[in-house]
């Protein structure tokens, strides 16, 4: 994989691929935590795919969705996607209550979403 | 018949969405619930605050209230804010209708409530607020 530019805690860049590691619930609170921020940089750093890392995500509500989905409606522009990676039991339930998987990818690690994105 | 009551107020802020979830999930971790029936739980509580933070208040400071009732094993939530109203409650009812497309809202909020708990009722008044009442039983006989 290639050499990754870490950001802060929650985000990292690899190549064209901007990854996002959600780390807590995915709440309306996280979400205006995180957004402007993965905006800032996915403009900054020309970022073309979105991974969302879940590793440690128990909780993730229709705000999550909404982030998602907002991201994902930014990067099909240029002909990017969105991946998420490490879902466990419970967000995978709202995933496919959701029908989000009909636009996003599901991968089991971060490290295969950004080689297969 | 016995019940177990409690009431919780809080101000309308995005960073007690959690503690809300935790909160209700204790209280009703007595009835001994499956994991899934807690995520159910917090996921209608989650919806429901975001709801009264983003919507009712407009984001501006408001209290939020929620009464939760035990009788034997259903539990039943409510959740009030005293904010600004729905004025068409059957619209905001519709899978994917919101009000606010610009702030990303997925307008799933209402569906998930509905598929999660086992009745969602939503009073409300333009001006006055927004109460939702929503229960479930909880399977406590499990095989």
């Amino acid at each position: 994989m290639k050499q990754g530019k870490k950001i802060n805690s929650f985000f990292e860049v690899i190549g064209q691929c901007l990854i996002i590691r959600i780390s807590d619930d995915l709440d309306h609170h996280k979400v205006l935590s995180l957004r402007d921020e993965a905006d800032g940089l996915i403009e900054k750093e020309r970022i073309k795919n979105i991974v969302f890392d879940f590793d440690g995500v128990n909780f993730m509500d229709s705000s999550g969705i909404g982030m998602i989905m907002g991201r994902y409606k930014r990067v099909i522009f240029t002909g990017g996607k969105v991946g998420v990676a490490s879902v466990t039991d419970s967000v995978d339930r709202i995933f496919r209550l959701s029908g989000l998987y009909k636009i996003i990818e599901k991968y089991d690690t971060v490290k295969e979403a950004v080689e297969l994105l | 018949m016995e019940t177990n009551e409690m009431i919780l107020e809080f101000d309308s802020k995005s960073e007690n969405e959690g503690f809300a979830r935790i909160t209700v999930a204790a209280f009703v971790a007595r009835l001994d619930p499956t994991l899934e029936e807690i995520s159910d739980i917090k996921m209608a509580v989650s919806e429901a605050v975001t709801n009264a933070i983003i919507h009712g208040y407009e984001n501006k400071p408001g209290k939020i209230k929620i009464c939760c009732q035990i009788k034997e094993d259903v539990i039943t939530i409510e959740i009030h804010d005293s904010g600004v109203g729905i004025s068409d409650i059957e619209k905001a009812k519709e899978p994917l209708y919101t009000t606010r497309p610009e702030w990303e809202r997925s307008g799933m909020g209402f569906t998930f409530m509905e598929t999660f708990m086992d009745h969602l009722t939503i009073i409300s008044e333009v001006g006055k607020g927004t109460t939702i009442v929503m229960d479930k039983q909880i399977q406590t006989n499990k095989e």
